[in-house]
């Protein structure tokens, strides 16, 4: 391609032919802009332009940088809690601990723990030299007077099962809600929405900014639960009733209190986005955009913000009955000696949303995959509308297949039979996604493109993923592995194999037409054959941890018996996990290093055919000088007889020579 | 605007405001089907209901239904107006609205005074999970209902400002599809909690 050849060429005389490029594209940008909106936009101040934006393309800016922050608190969380199952503690009683150094094996955090041979003589002999800045750090605390929650569950930089808890639950908490929804959802459908279907922006561009905002807000409240008393929230993910409606089994009471406001705050942000996109999908498609020509992650962005809009409400309801329970003395989820309440019926409703919270998750990666495979295999999508019923299909299951989280909880084995069924019907679907990919690259001039290298990971993790999920699928078998490391597996492969990789793709696909620069090829590369290898050798040994009954809870895996052998495998996984973390900095870097210094992308650099590649690069307000008509599907690739290898969704059918003539 | 722009516009089947209306309306059911699923698990998992430890309490069934009927009405006069407003009828659709207004918040007051009698007799939020739905669930459809008035409110302001005629009358409208959801609503709630 094109863009690659451009890249030997010399770097100096690339850059300034791309400055030239860069000015002349922003004069471009602003005579357009003059066109079609009043002269005001020109000079909207800082606030207007980024910070209170009503722009779609702005606010899906915001929600990118906000969900690859959120990122990076997340994967943080994970590296702190790998290294204690790397090195657990295997005494409970900290202050015992502290004593008997000798007998332990639980190491202090590296960087920001004290060291080992400071800890120990500390230890030993009541005071020490301290070594390092951490050693100092950790000195002063401990001696001081305050500190009380610091030094009881991270003294030294060792922590207590308490911490750890708090750790996975933030963890997840944040990648489900505050990462991968924002980016897929938030960044990459406020981005291309408007731009796919071809009109000038969103239905309700301040609902739009006031969802962005409230996202914010709600991301705010989440950290600031990390510093009231009693740490954060540290009841799972899945905030488990009684576990999370009373502050006596976890000892948290804010961090819970604000992890549900937190989550409320963050529905009503959802809701108000899902809003929009229904609208404007529905409403304000450009002539000619039928709905069978809406590209696929349209589509998935689109079906997705139904489930959204319907499940979100229903974790809603849930979280106020859960405030209820903590604040007003309420017993919706505590059994009380007078009967009361029932705490099933928080899994009832967690799951009623969390499943088609997971199809929310892996949806639009399917639709940014159902995007790439085409483009870079120069050939149309396969089976196109199978696709799409394929994807209202998975909604659809994914409503009644809830029940396929609780087979542990007890129900009746009737209904465990119900949902084991529901349940395995979904591999159809996916099965017709799946082969429906392959089929579009088999015999296509496949180019390996960064993106299409995400894509391709992208395929082949969702499968593995896939195929671990039949297994917990099934009653018998679940009940060895539930809440094993198998389930942990599974749901990495499917929400950071599949959804986190598509947004890898994503991101480096539509940078050009984000920034109107490329990002650097190269660390492009390196960073995604980094990822995919650490990736695997994080999460695929946990399917072989699963099968150990090696529980997904447990701190201190040396503490039982029959997972001490597991030992190695967990630091072998904590090192690759390290090395995954510390990759993503390559993609921060190249992120923000391209949008200022990145090659200069061309209107159309990967020659695709839907209507955001009509768009001029950077894309002005409004969009489009004029609103384009869509006269074919967004995957005409290679068409026989044409002379390009691909026909823009705007461009119009020939005229047939008609015979007279 | 392009000449195109202007041509999606008009040939929408239906205005945004109305769509996102009835989206929200979606989600909105969503959430009264968690706190009424809620509600049914504890209802079915009691034998007694009330629970025998609450003594004989008796959710005032008539006045409540005195009140379904005040909202029901509210809704036809509602949906009253939107067509006075269709058919050019400004002065139907004044008094219409100010009867909805009326009618709504007079759901409220008799509800609120319910609610202080039940309080004065004991059931509270915190007397089990009868109590505590009854109040969770009944006050989440108050609060919308309070939400409808508020938006009512803002309507009727506007439509006595004559900001509305038969060709543009779009605002009273989505205030009616919220007003028609929470009117219909209540029924449902009313059977459940009071009589079932």
């Amino acid at each position: 391609m094109q863009e690659n050849e451009n890249l030997t060429h010399q770097h100096d005389e690339n850059q300034k032919t791309d400055q030239e490029n860069g000015d002349a594209l922003q004069q471009s940008d602003e005579q357009n802009g003059d066109n079609h909106d009043t002269h005001d936009h020109h000079h909207e101040g800082f606030i207007r332009k980024y910070v209170f934006s009503l722009d779609h393309k702005m606010i899906g800016k915001q929600f990118l940088i906000y969900g690859l922050l959120m990122l990076f608190l997340g994967g943080g969380l994970a590296m702190l809690f790998r290294w204690q199952l790397a090195y657990p503690d295997i005494t409970e009683d900290m202050a015992a601990n502290l004593e008997n150094v000798e007998s332990r094996s639980a190491k202090p955090l590296p960087i920001i723990g004290a060291s080992d041979e400071f800890l120990k003589e500390y230890l030993e002999t009541g005071e020490a030299e301290p070594r390092t800045w951490a050693d100092r750090m950790w000195l002063n605390i401990m001696e001081s007077d305050g500190y009380e929650y610091i030094k009881l569950n991270l003294g030294f930089g060792i922590m207590s099962p308490a911490f750890y808890n708090m750790l996975f639950t933030m963890h997840a908490t944040i990648m489900v809600f505050f990462v991968v929804v924002p980016i897929l959802v938030g960044a990459f459908g406020n981005f291309l929405i408007p731009l796919m279907i071809g009109t000038r922006d969103m239905a309700f561009p301040v609902l739009n900014m006031l969802s962005f905002w409230l996202a914010v807000l709600a991301a705010g409240i989440m950290i600031a639960g990390f510093f009231v008393p009693g740490g954060h929230a540290s009841a799972g993910w899945t905030g488990y009733a009684p576990l999370s409606a009373n502050t006596d089994w976890t000892g948290v009471n804010w961090g819970i209190n604000l992890w549900a406001i937190s989550l409320l705050i963050q529905g009503f942000s959802s809701l108000v986005g899902s809003i929009n996109y229904i609208t404007t999908i529905i409403n304000m498609r450009a002539p000619g955009m039928t709905f069978f020509r809406m590209p696929l992650v349209i589509w998935a962005l689109f079906i997705v913000a139904i489930l959204l809009l319907l499940a979100f409400p229903v974790l809603s309801s849930a979280l106020a009955l859960l405030i209820f329970d903590r604040l007003a003395g309420t017993t919706f989820f505590t059994s009380t000696s007078s009967g009361g309440g029932d705490p099933l019926l928080w899994q009832h409703l967690f799951w009623f949303f969390g499943h088609p919270e997971v199809y929310i998750l892996i949806l639009p990666g399917m639709g940014i995959a159902s995007e790439l495979i085409p483009v870079f295999s120069r050939k149309p999508i396969f089976g196109y509308r199978s696709m799409v019923y394929a994807m209202i299909a998975i909604a659809f299951l994914g409503w009644v297949v809830w029940g396929h989280h609780m087979f542990q909880s007890g129900m009746r084995p009737g209904m465990g039979a119900f949902f084991m069924t529901t349940t395995m019907l979904i591999a159809v679907p996916s099965a017709i996604k799946t082969f429906n990919w392959l089929g579009t690259m088999f015999r296509g001039s496949i180019r390996f493109t960064t993106p299409m290298l995400h894509a391709i990971a992208f395929v082949s993790m969702f499968v593995i993923g896939g195929l671990s999920g039949i297994f917990m699928a099934n009653t018998p078998v679940d009940i060895a592995i539930h809440d094993t490391y198998f389930i942990v597996a599974h749901i990495h492969y499917v929400v950071f194999g599949g959804s986190l990789f598509a947004i890898f793709g994503g991101i480096v696909f539509w940078f050009p037409k984000m920034y109107g620069r490329y990002m650097n090829d190269t660390l492009s590369k390196i960073h995604f054959w980094l990822t995919f290898i650490s990736f695997n050798c994080t999460f695929f040994p946990m399917h072989i941890l699963g099968m150990g009954m090696h529980r997904r809870r447990i701190e201190n895996p040396m503490a039982t018996e029959y997972t001490q052998m597991f030992e190695g495998m967990n630091i072998f996984i904590t090192m690759s996990a390290f090395t995954l973390g510390v990759v993503q900095l390559i993609l921060v870097f190249n992120f923000f290093w391209s949008m200022y210094k990145g090659k200069v992308a061309e209107k159309n650099p990967w020659h695709v055919n839907t209507l955001e590649w009509e768009a001029p690069t950077p894309v002005p307000h409004g969009n489009f000088a004029q609103i384009p008509t869509v006269h074919r599907g967004p995957y005409e690739y290679s068409v026989p007889g044409e002379e390009a290898d691909w026909i823009p969704q705007a461009q119009p059918e020939p005229v047939p020579a008609s015979a007279g003539d | 605007m392009t000449h195109t722009d202007v041509d999606i516009i008009q040939n929408r089947p239906i205005s945004n405001a109305k769509l996102g209306v009835l989206v929200l309306l979606g989600a909105e059911t969503m959430l009264f089907v968690g706190l009424i699923g809620a509600f049914l698990v504890f209802r079915m998992g009691n034998v007694n209901w009330p629970p025998l430890s609450l003594g004989d309490i008796q959710l005032p069934q008539l006045i409540t239904g005195i009140n379904t009927l005040l909202l029901l009405i509210s809704g036809y006069t509602m949906f009253y107006s939107v067509r006075s407003i269709q058919q050019d009828r400004i002065w139907h659709h004044h008094v219409s609205l100010v009867f909805t207004w009326f009618l709504g918040l007079a759901f409220l007051v008799i509800q609120g005074s319910e609610w202080i009698q039940l309080i004065g007799k004991g059931l509270t939020l915190q007397s089990g999970i009868y109590g505590g739905i009854f109040y969770v669930l009944i006050g989440c459809h108050a609060a919308h209902v309070l939400g409808a008035v508020m938006w009512l409110s803002i309507v009727l302001a506007k439509s006595l400002l004559g900001k509305f005629c038969a060709e543009k009358y779009t605002g009273v409208e989505t205030c009616m599809l919220y007003w028609i959801f929470v009117v219909a609503l209540w029924p449902i709630l009313y059977i459940l909690v009071y009589l079932y």
